[in-house]
């Protein structure tokens, strides 16, 4: 048992922290907030230089081949740094199920080109009922001559107004227990059709509506198999828990750290507010709060690395993490009082992304149903 | 990072889990009562069973399994792990362990004592043979330990102890009592305090029973009368005792009774599935789903904890937020798993130990009572959120 991170892991976190505070500053995060596409193709380029986008892709298609334990590393880096863009929707719901479930025509003509930072993809599930389950897949993709015809309405995409490719699961057959009868395609976002429209969410992160209006494509965009899309999306929606529990651990480490400084250097009747007992049992309870979600996280990290199932640990990290982030989000918010209600304070910047981080892929409340499950109630 | 244990490690807490289900009694489930993080129904306290907690308890010393996390040149493994898996398996079954003198006497005189107390005291330790209570808290101190005013003043070879400590836990069966006194009149409290063994049935000491609320005699009231302790028994320095008490109370907030939360939220499953309540089955009720999802993962977080001190331990690492967030975690989530379970087993749950149609025996009801003790004892949780705030997270002082 071990821990700690390895000297190339530290080496990871380091130079991803100082990339971040360096290329990502508070002024870039509040301007892209803003920005039509809140992206910037400079920083997108920037992390490409650095291997980022390939880190998990086997060398063969351009990737540096690190696991996904070190993934998540960068994961909470990015939290910290309040990173904007489509890495998460690229990386997550894109290349690592095309790396899982694609053939090899589909991951040599991808993974290189993901890695290279070349290009965006996303993943379209969530239909406007807002489930998860598999049974909420109206998208219907009908059958015509040698292609399907797509058609239906998919929510909280995110970043598919950027996205060249976007991984679409639809209802390809009869429907059943386990998830039968969904296929995923990888859809080309230029298609007749296909339409894009960004949501406006607190968190400034661009969830989108894409409808689809007879998006014709080829059989050869099926992924991982006619009718067996839905493991491949369980998997996904696995690995993005972890990841996305990984980013609220790191918002709400930095909110924390912001709540710590500030308890040290507020005065108030003549002392520093960090003497008095509220504020020290806050700052506690998040920290312990935090730190094991963080524990959660890293070892569900480590045995999605081995390759093993996670399938209850994802769920118990992602329903931790959701809810003592935002328990450290608001509590931070205590702490600062009204100069942490301004926009001009970044407080909020945390706050924001923490609810939304808790909502994506099944917020604490639906993690926890899972976990029920899981222990066989 | 790794999180998976070695061969040797698994091959351990294989031979540990035969040990515990060969030595235990077959009843022994009926007869045990104790609630995972309280410290008022702790099975080697129970003077009912004394005699079997003793055999037991020798029975692990000759395995030499108190003194796992002991330095090989005392008889132990180096391996606080090993130990962590031996406890982690004794508290699922809700056996005796060693306990106080294994987990922290143990430990603070091999990184304390002197060469004649080492030689002394830790064979006997590591024999199962020596049980010890704690002699800390007085009826005006209890979080202000620096308070305390037993004195122990000197006299030739030997200190002459006077004064009364209360909620000594065990002191009605152990050997000896660890005791923290005042032995310099006048210095300020923290360097006025010395670390001393003293023999529980040593002439002068008065043992007055307390029982607790779940009418368990768990704990006394001590009187010392002159009791006189030779000045060997006196644990590192003299008037150092407060810095060697520090060390003395990390190592307490390790002893957590991880197995036990383990086993309880098991029990609750098993319960939910099959029993109904007003025609529904407890396991498809959404609310029962939802706390035990919750005892689910905070058991998880415990164990995190759990298994994060130990490592750290064996690797040269000072867990000091660790350890208090362990003894926090243990201590709130046995409160809050104690709230569950009785709202689990609604009107059942009131139901006392040898009532007709007690579920589990009473043990929940029991522990719904118990349950108030863990944040209080061996360090309040409000203390615990004070240290990480200020020793952790270097918050001022008042």
């Amino acid at each position: 048992m071990d821990f700690e991170l390895t000297e190339e892991q530290r080496i990871l976190q380091k130079s991803a922290r100082n990339f971040l505070t360096k290329e990502c500053p508070k002024s870039l995060v509040r301007e892209l907030d803003q920005s039509p596409d809140g992206h910037s193709r400079e920083l997108w380029g920037k992390m490409a230089g650095l291997g980022w986008q390939g880190l998990i892709l086997p060398e063969e298609f351009g990737g540096s081949q690190w696991t996904f334990l070190d993934l998540t590393i960068l994961f909470e880096e990015m939290g910290k740094g309040l990173c904007p863009g489509p890495y998460f929707s690229t990386v997550l719901l894109g290349a690592l199920p095309v790396l899982q479930a694609g053939t090899e025509q589909q991951k040599t003509e991808l993974l290189p080109l993901i890695a290279a930072g070349k290009t965006i993809l996303t993943m379209a599930l969530t239909e406007p009922e807002g489930g998860l389950a598999p049974s909420g897949i109206q998208t219907r993709a009908e059958v015509q001559g040698g292609d399907f015809v797509l058609n239906g309405t998919k929510l909280f995409v995110p970043d598919a107004h950027l996205a060249d490719k976007i991984l679409t699961v639809a209802r390809t057959g009869e429907g059943g227990p386990e998830g039968e009868g969904l296929t995923v395609f990888l859809v080309d976002s230029g298609l007749d059709g296909l339409s894009v429209v960004p949501l406006k969410t607190i968190a400034r992160d661009r969830q989108c509506e894409v409808t689809f209006e007879n998006v014709r494509v080829p059989a050869s965009a099926i992924l991982g198999g006619e009718n067996q899309g839905w493991p491949v999306i369980a998997r996904t929606l696995e690995y993005a828990s972890i990841g996305r529990a990984a980013e609220m651990v790191g918002q709400a480490e930095a909110a924390m750290e912001m709540a710590l400084a500030y308890t040290k250097e507020r005065t108030q009747f003549g002392q520093p507010i960090g003497v008095f007992q509220a504020m020290q049992h806050y700052m506690a309870d998040m920290w312990l709060g935090v730190h094991g979600a963080r524990n959660l996280v890293y070892k569900t990290a480590w045995k999605a690395s081995q390759g093993w199932p996670v399938g209850q640990e994802a769920a118990m990290a992602k329903a931790k993490a959701g809810l003592v982030c935002r328990k450290a989000t608001t509590v931070s918010h205590r702490i600062f009082g009204a100069i942490g209600f301004t926009m001009e304070h970044d407080l909020h910047l945390y706050h924001r992304r923490v609810l939304c981080g808790d909502m994506a892929f099944g917020s604490s409340e639906v993690q926890l149903e899972k976990v029920a499950q899981g222990l066989g109630l | 990072m790794d999180f998976e244990f070695s061969e040797e490690e698994l091959d351990f807490r294989l031979e540990a889990e035969e040990f515990v289900k060969q030595e235990l009694p077959a009843d022994w489930d009926d007869i045990v009562c104790h609630w995972p993080g309280g410290y008022g129904t702790m099975p080697q306290f129970e003077s009912e069973y004394s005699d079997f907690t003793r055999r037991f308890l020798r029975k692990l010393g000759e395995r030499g399994w108190h003194s796992l996390s002991w330095p090989e040149e005392y008889g132990g493994k180096n391996s606080t792990m090993k130990q962590a898996i031996v406890n982690d398996v004794l508290s699922y079954y809700r056996a005796p362990t060693g306990g106080l003198a294994m987990s922290i006497i143990g430990p603070t005189i091999v990184q304390a004592g002197s060469e004649e107390l080492k030689r002394e005291f830790l064979p006997k330790i590591a024999r199962g043979e020596a049980v010890f209570w704690l002699a800390y808290s007085e009826p005006n101190s209890g979080s202000d330990l620096a308070s305390i005013k037993t004195t122990a003043v000197a006299d030739g070879d030997e200190f002459v102890i006077n004064g009364q400590k209360v909620w000594s836990t065990g002191a009605h069966t152990a050997d000896y009592a660890w005791m923290l006194a005042r032995t310099d009149p006048k210095a300020p409290n923290h360097r006025a305090a010395t670390l001393i063994i003293v023999e529980s049935d040593a002439p002068g000491v008065t043992i007055k029973p307390i029982v607790n609320i779940c009418g368990v005699h768990s704990f006394n009231e001590v009187f010392f009368d002159d009791v006189r302790v030779p000045k060997k028994n006196v644990v590192g320095e003299i008037n150092r005792g407060f810095y060697n008490l520090v060390l003395a109370l990390q190592f307490e907030r390790l002893i957590v009774p991880s197995g036990a939360f383990r086993r309880v939220l098991e029990e609750m499953v098993e319960y939910a599935r099959n029993n109904v309540r007003e025609g529904v089955l407890l396991a498809k009720d959404p609310i029962i789903r939802r706390k035990l999802a919750e005892m689910a993962v905070e058991v998880e977080v415990l164990y995190g904890y759990y298994w994060q001190t130990a490592w750290m331990l064996d690797n040269g690492r000072v867990p000091d937020m660790e350890a208090s967030a362990l003894k926090l975690t243990s201590s709130e989530l046995g409160l809050t798993m104690a709230n569950v379970a009785v709202d689990l087993l609604g009107p059942y749950g009131v139901l006392d130990k040898g009532s007709k149609w007690a579920p589990f025996r009473g043990r929940m009801a029991v522990g719904y009572l118990d349950a108030i003790s863990g944040p209080i004892g061996a360090g309040t949780s409000e203390v615990q959120k004070n240290i990480i705030a200020t020793r952790g997270l270097g918050m001022p002082r008042a």
